[in-house]
């Protein structure tokens, strides 16, 4: 049987997003581990940060699935609570970008001139920063912690959704419905925010998706050298970093945390891929 | 091409001045003020510290000890670690070695691993190879570098014995540093080879070269790579800050005396002129790099150089 691709556009996203593979098997994955990051009690019957010094160093058995750390603690339990964290803060970190990078994209392609070079330059100064520098500046500005590792990883993200947000309102700008807006009376912030920003939507949830990925492994790397959250906190960066000295003993301790940092970012990269396809079908192979 | 080169340097300038600002006002942003921080955690009479802001210029307007900060840096001067008094020039000196060789090494492996990886899964399109390849560039994506680091530290000293796991000297000290590194990287150029390839090898010219009845490989070689090259360039000089911020974390796991590990430990000693140097001059590297970037682009499609 043959059937009709749906009109509108958010419609036929869905309908294109259902029927990749990619974002499938993405999607079933991530939302496994969201489901077990919110059951996670449930989950185990022990605590993440609950000491049990005869029980220390155990390697994975039927008691401690995954084997237990130094101080005896259970590690499935602690990387069950490390996904809480480390999912936020992924989710965080790139809200910051958002809250940061969309306006100053909006407005940069919106009013152009002095507003778009002065705002370009400051994107441009951010990006001499290369990878996870700039994220280095600001905590060593701020100090080492969780909360700044998010603020850090956020900011150094935010160039690259003033940079799409930018390019795509810079061609919707003279788009004929802009004109007819502008006609009926609409002041700027009205055309900015119900007319252009809709538009510029798909890069920025596609953009989204995958920075959730690049975020959660930036505030890991942070928090693997003692830059971000800070021990017993069972963030999975942290978790390896704690794994680090007991390489030779405990080969589970750095192992297990990092096949979860692993397992989520390449279910938000899959779901991320599947997103780009679906919002721009000329782009698939 | 000289105008265009001329034209290139001079826009680099402003770029470096925005960087020294931002470094030199780093110290001044941190709460506390820098005489504080200078003394760390060591108790300290109110008269010392003044004495202190004294000597350290803390007195003086901003503007001012900004163009002092930057009239040092030509001379080399960037100051002294708190920690143990040494000068900065002094401490990024010795580890620019090091450094230069994990990011020289770790480029090789991205462009070999990324190179190979492209064009096989670009030549064999839709078979197992290119799905094997594809999922082993996504799985590298979507690695922590820390991660595969350590991973590679357990089975290749811990396990095998093979190579020493950390320290600097001797290429047996390099390799699996560089392969962590550079594994990395070559994920995202075998994605981006792969598909600039098949754009390629879609294009009329590709079909004039095979029915004039060249050999498959003259074609891929001269024809197809050659074009796919303009991209795999751009991308590889943005690959360059992954690898270097890449650098700092493959440092600290495989305890290299690197730049990358300087800064991380004068973060977390809170050793700032320390901070302000590294940061300082790994900014630099990167435009330079960027500039060369650029420059050879220029080289390669004339059409960027009369834009």
């Amino acid at each position: 049987m043959l059937r009709a691709v749906p009109r509108s556009l958010s419609r036929q996203v869905l309908w294109r997003l259902r029927r990749s593979k990619s974002a499938l098997v993405g999607s079933i994955i991530l939302g496994a581990l969201v489901l077990a990051a919110f059951a996670a009690p449930l989950l185990t019957p022990y605590e993440p940060l609950a000491i049990e010094p005869v029980d220390r160093l155990q390697p994975p058995n039927a008691r401690h699935w995954l084997g237990t750390d130094v101080l005896g603690r259970d590690l499935f339990t602690r990387i069950l609570f490390g996904s809480r964290v480390s999912l936020q803060t992924g989710l965080i970190s790139v809200t910051i970008a958002l809250l940061i990078g969309v306006p100053m994209g909006l407005l940069a392609g919106f009013y152009g001139g002095f507003t778009d070079r002065s705002l370009m330059r400051v994107v441009d100064l951010m990006l001499t920063f290369p990878g996870i520098l700039l994220a280095l500046v600001l905590i060593a500005i701020l100090g080492p912690d969780l909360f700044n590792a998010m603020l850090a990883v956020g900011v150094s993200a935010s160039p690259a959704f003033a940079r799409v947000v930018r390019a795509t309102v810079l061609s919707s700008r003279e788009q004929t419905y802009v004109e007819a807006a502008r006609a009926v009376g609409c002041s700027n912030m009205r055309i900015m925010l119900r007319h252009i920003l809709p538009n510029t939507m798909a890069p920025i949830i596609v953009l989204g998706t995958l920075g959730v990925a690049g975020a959660i492994i930036a505030a890991a790397a942070l928090s693997y050298l003692g830059l971000g959250a800070r021990p017993p906190e069972p963030e999975w960066g942290a978790l390896l970093s704690e794994g680090r000295n007991y390489l030779r003993v405990a080969w589970w301790m750095t192992t297990f945390p990092g096949l979860a940092i692993m397992t989520a970012v390449l279910s938000i990269n899959l779901l991320g891929d599947g997103l780009r396809d679906a919002f721009d079908p000329r782009l698939q192979s | 091409m000289v105008p265009f080169v001329l034209r290139r340097l001079l826009l680099a300038i402003p770029t470096m001045v925005a960087v020294s600002i931002v470094v030199f006002l780093m110290l001044h942003l941190v709460p506390g003020d820098p005489a504080i921080i200078f003394f760390g955690d060591q108790p300290v009479t109110p008269e010392r510290l003044e004495l202190v802001r004294r000597q350290m210029g803390l007195h003086r307007p901003l503007p001012v000890q900004y163009l002092d900060f930057v009239r040092g840096i030509p001379r080399g001067d960037l100051g002294r670690s708190i920690h143990n008094r040494t000068p900065v020039l002094e401490e990024l000196r010795t580890r620019v070695a090091s450094s230069a060789q994990l990011a020289l090494a770790a480029f090789v492996v991205a462009i070999a691993l990324g190179l190979s990886l492209g064009l096989l899964s670009a030549l064999r399109r839709g078979t197992w190879v290119d799905a094997g390849s594809m999922l082993l560039a996504l799985g590298g994506v979507s690695m922590p570098i820390f991660w595969l680091a350590a991973m590679l530290i357990f089975v290749f000293s811990l396990k095998l014995g093979w190579f020493p796991a950390t320290g600097f000297g001797g290429w047996n000290r390099l390799v699996l540093p560089a392969f962590a590194l550079g594994f990395i990287s070559s994920a995202i150029l075998a994605r981006l080879v792969r598909s600039s390839v098949l754009e390629v090898l879609a294009l009329p010219f590709v079909t004039t070269a095979r029915s004039k009845g060249l050999r498959e490989a003259v074609v891929i070689w001269r024809h197809v790579l050659k074009n796919a090259f303009i991209a795999v360039i751009t991308v590889m000089g943005l690959q360059f800050g992954t690898l270097l911020s890449g650098a700092v974390i493959t440092e600290t796991v495989f305890a290299r005396p690197g730049v990358g590990k300087l800064l991380v430990d004068a973060i977390s000693t809170k050793d700032f002129p320390i901070v302000q140097g590294a940061v300082l001059f790994i900014a630099l590297v990167y435009v330079i790099i960027n500039l060369l970037v650029d420059l050879s682009y220029a080289y390669l499609d004339p059409r960027i150089r009369f834009e």
